[in-house]
């Protein structure tokens, strides 16, 4: 037998060193020494509940637990089997006691949607796909279902695009299927370019087929046999598994010619993305497919009405198409009643920077920034303090303190003067200065610039001097002031999103942080 | 063979369900035993691969050839690559993180061929999936 007390930074400070000792000292007088081992754990996450024991194999989790309390413990449940009810976890809610770990409330923050096979299945079997439920919403979607039956479903289900743009997915599929033409194409978009962003690549790797079987549920429905996939050349191992993904796909003929038995055909072909951050948008994005130069056009035309040589061409991201299977069999009304009125579903975000548990998760629409970055996250590493979290990368803002218990959706992240993005979500805590974060974000853009139009070709490069100036202390409140305006002649004047929202970082730093660019400037 | 109708899909999925079962929470109707390791990006930057190899090499040497080695994505614990989760018959799977090479020998002796699973390296998850 084994008892688990936390040893994380937390329940150390609440006592649990002193609770340690007590239990050695109790077990070894019982006699029971060689039988039940105190082992000092790392963190479990739950530190406001501290200190946290726990009951190996019995799998009771007691909470609060303090010095005085090791004796009943070891009396009570080590040598007589009994839980001690009245250190097990009392859930607010609904006012019951909960004795096992993984029924704790906080344990179960994160829905797994997007992510549900990730790390479960071998993504280069596509047997384990189906045996998990894969390719069963193409079957049905193909034999049971209408093209228009389909396009309401994803509407009604309240899907937005989650490359950040946060468009309606069944209303562009409903636009592209309304078009007039012979051709049309689906492209997914595996562009991914936010800097510390990797949740589309995760996917990739991980459940290729699960982005494939959306592609031909989307090409049925908006009346195509073609698919594309833009991926990025860095990605050489999503791009491996997806290679084999489509081979297994067509071998078995959940690709090709007649799927299951109907007339459609459906294949998926790739494309190589040469790493341009601005290629990420749709319109920039077909230009590079037909092997232009990756600049983006003005809209409208929008790709759904004249995208890829002309025709019109649905443009989704790789995380939109991860949660399609799962709207087509669990149904549109499961989906909605996930998130928040104008947001539903779940979203993955990479969380990155600071923080104790640098990976991916995936919430509801809905959860605060606190709860992913404190309970979900680990909080700041090395106890540090806080500052600021950059979501949206560089075309995003940075969130303080006083957004953290913001609902997290498309539009109160637009509200507090961010943006959901993609899902990056960069920590800084009280060490980083922010004028050196916007001058990062301002070197990428600039260097990610296409050079069409001219507010952004130049605005960001000048904008980038100035704020090389203003760090190696030799700015004047003129160039401050300069700043501030040139962010925004580039923000209004540029011809596509990369420009429009290049400045976003330094508006949003300066707001929240105008100190920090007076010092520099004074000094 | 080319799957040509919902319910010749649905067959294979039958055929094919023990293989998963195992790994789903609860479910414990599996054959084997196996041992899911983590291999996206950030797990291979960390590893993994010299720990899958580790596993197949001491799994071979020590003759235990009903267990089962699968390279699977990313569980989202980037901060613990590499991660490998161990899925016995009748047991709860446990995922551990921060699995070297060198933890490889002690995983085996200990969890696979003991039973007893070697609490300091596993994780905690707080994530519940969809069906």
């Amino acid at each position: 037998m084994n008892v688990l007390v936390c040893g994380g930074t937390g329940c150390m400070a609440s006592d649990s060193e002193k609770v340690i000792k007590n239990l050695e000292l109790i077990i070894k007088a019982r006699g029971f020494e060689n039988e039940v081992q105190v082992v000092k754990t790392g963190c479990f996450g739950f530190c406001e509940q501290g200190p946290i024991v726990k009951i190996e194999p019995d799998d009771i989790f007691y909470v609060r637990v303090a010095p005085k309390d090791a004796k009943e413990i070891v009396d009570e449940h080590i040598i007589k089997g009994r839980k001690v009810e009245r250190l097990l976890y009392h859930n607010p809610e609904d006012n019951k006691k909960v004795s096992k770990q993984e029924n704790i409330p906080f344990y179960k923050r994160q829905l797994r949607v997007a992510l549900r096979n990730c790390g479960f299945i071998n993504p280069e079997d596509i047997y384990e796909y189906i045996a998990a439920g894969g390719y069963e919403a193409l079957g049905k979607v193909l034999t049971k279902m209408t093209r228009d039956e389909v396009v309401e479903e994803i509407k009604k289900s309240g899907l937005r695009g989650r490359g950040g743009g946060g468009f309606p997915t069944g209303v562009k599929w409903e636009i592209t299927k309304k078009q007039e033409d012979e051709t049309k194409f689906i492209i997914c978009n595996a562009d991914e370019g936010d800097p510390g962003a990797f949740m589309d690549r995760s996917i990739l790797e991980g459940d290729p087929h699960s982005v494939l079987e959306a592609m031909a549920i989307g090409g049925y429905a908006i009346g195509t046999n073609k698919g594309i996939i833009y991926i990025r050349a860095e990605y050489p191992l999503a791009i491996s598994r997806l290679m084999v993904a489509l081979g297994q796909a067509r071998e078995v003929g959940l690709l090709g010619k007649n799927i299951f038995g109907t007339d459609f055909s459906f294949d998926i072909s790739i494309k190589y993305g040469a790493g341009a951050f601005v290629c990420g948008e749709e319109t920039a994005l077909i230009h590079s497919c037909e092997g232009k130069r990756g600049e983006p056009h003005y809209k409208p035309p929008y790709p759904a009405e004249e995208g890829y040589w002309g025709h019109p061409t649905c443009v989704n991201n790789v995380e939109t198409f991860a949660n399609i299977a799962v709207i087509i069999n669990r149904g549109a009304e499961w989906f909605a009643s996930i998130g928040t009125e104008k947001s539903k579903g779940t979203k993955v975000f990479a969380l990155a920077g600071k923080i104790n548990n640098v990976g991916l998760v995936e919430v509801p629409m809905g959860v605060t920034l606190r709860e992913i970055i404190y309970d979900i996250g680990g909080g700041i590493q090395g106890g540090h303090k806080f500052k600021a979290v950059q979501t949206g990368g560089p075309s995003g803002g940075v969130l303080t303190e006083k957004d953290l218990d913001t609902q997290i959706d498309y539009n109160s992240l637009i509200e507090v003067g961010s943006m959901m993005g993609s899902g990056g979500m960069i920590v800084l805590d009280e060490r980083d200065n922010m004028v050196d974060i916007a001058k990062f974000y301002l070197e990428f853009t600039m260097d990610e610039s296409c050079g069409r139009c001219t507010p952004c070709r130049i605005g960001t490069k000048r904008m980038y001097e100035i704020l090389d100036k203003i760090t190696s202390k030799k700015g004047t409140m003129a160039d401050l002031d300069a700043l501030k305006q040139l962010a925004y002649m580039v923000k209004d004047g540029s011809l596509c999103g990369l420009g429009q929202t290049a400045p976003n970082p330094v508006i949003s730093t300066m707001k929240h942080f105008w100190n920090e660019y007076l010092e520099l400037v004074k000094s | 063979m080319q799957i040509k109708s919902l319910e010749e899909l649905r067959k294979i999925k039958e055929q094919y369900k023990d293989r998963v079962k195992l790994r789903s929470k609860a479910e414990t109707s599996g054959e084997e035993t196996e041992i899911l390791i983590g291999m996206a990006t950030c797990g291979i930057s960390s590893g993994s691969r010299e720990t899958l190899n580790a596993f197949i090499e001491e799994l071979d040497k020590e003759k235990l050839e009903d267990i089962k080695v699968i390279p699977v994505g990313c569980v989202g614990y980037c901060h613990s690559e590499p991660t490998v989760q161990v899925n016995i018959k009748g047991q709860k799977p446990v995922l551990y993180g921060n699995v070297k090479k060198e933890n490889v020998h002690e995983l085996i002796e200990k969890h696979i061929k003991a039973g007893h699973p070697v609490e300091r390296l596993i994780l905690s998850t707080d994530f519940e999936t969809v069906e």
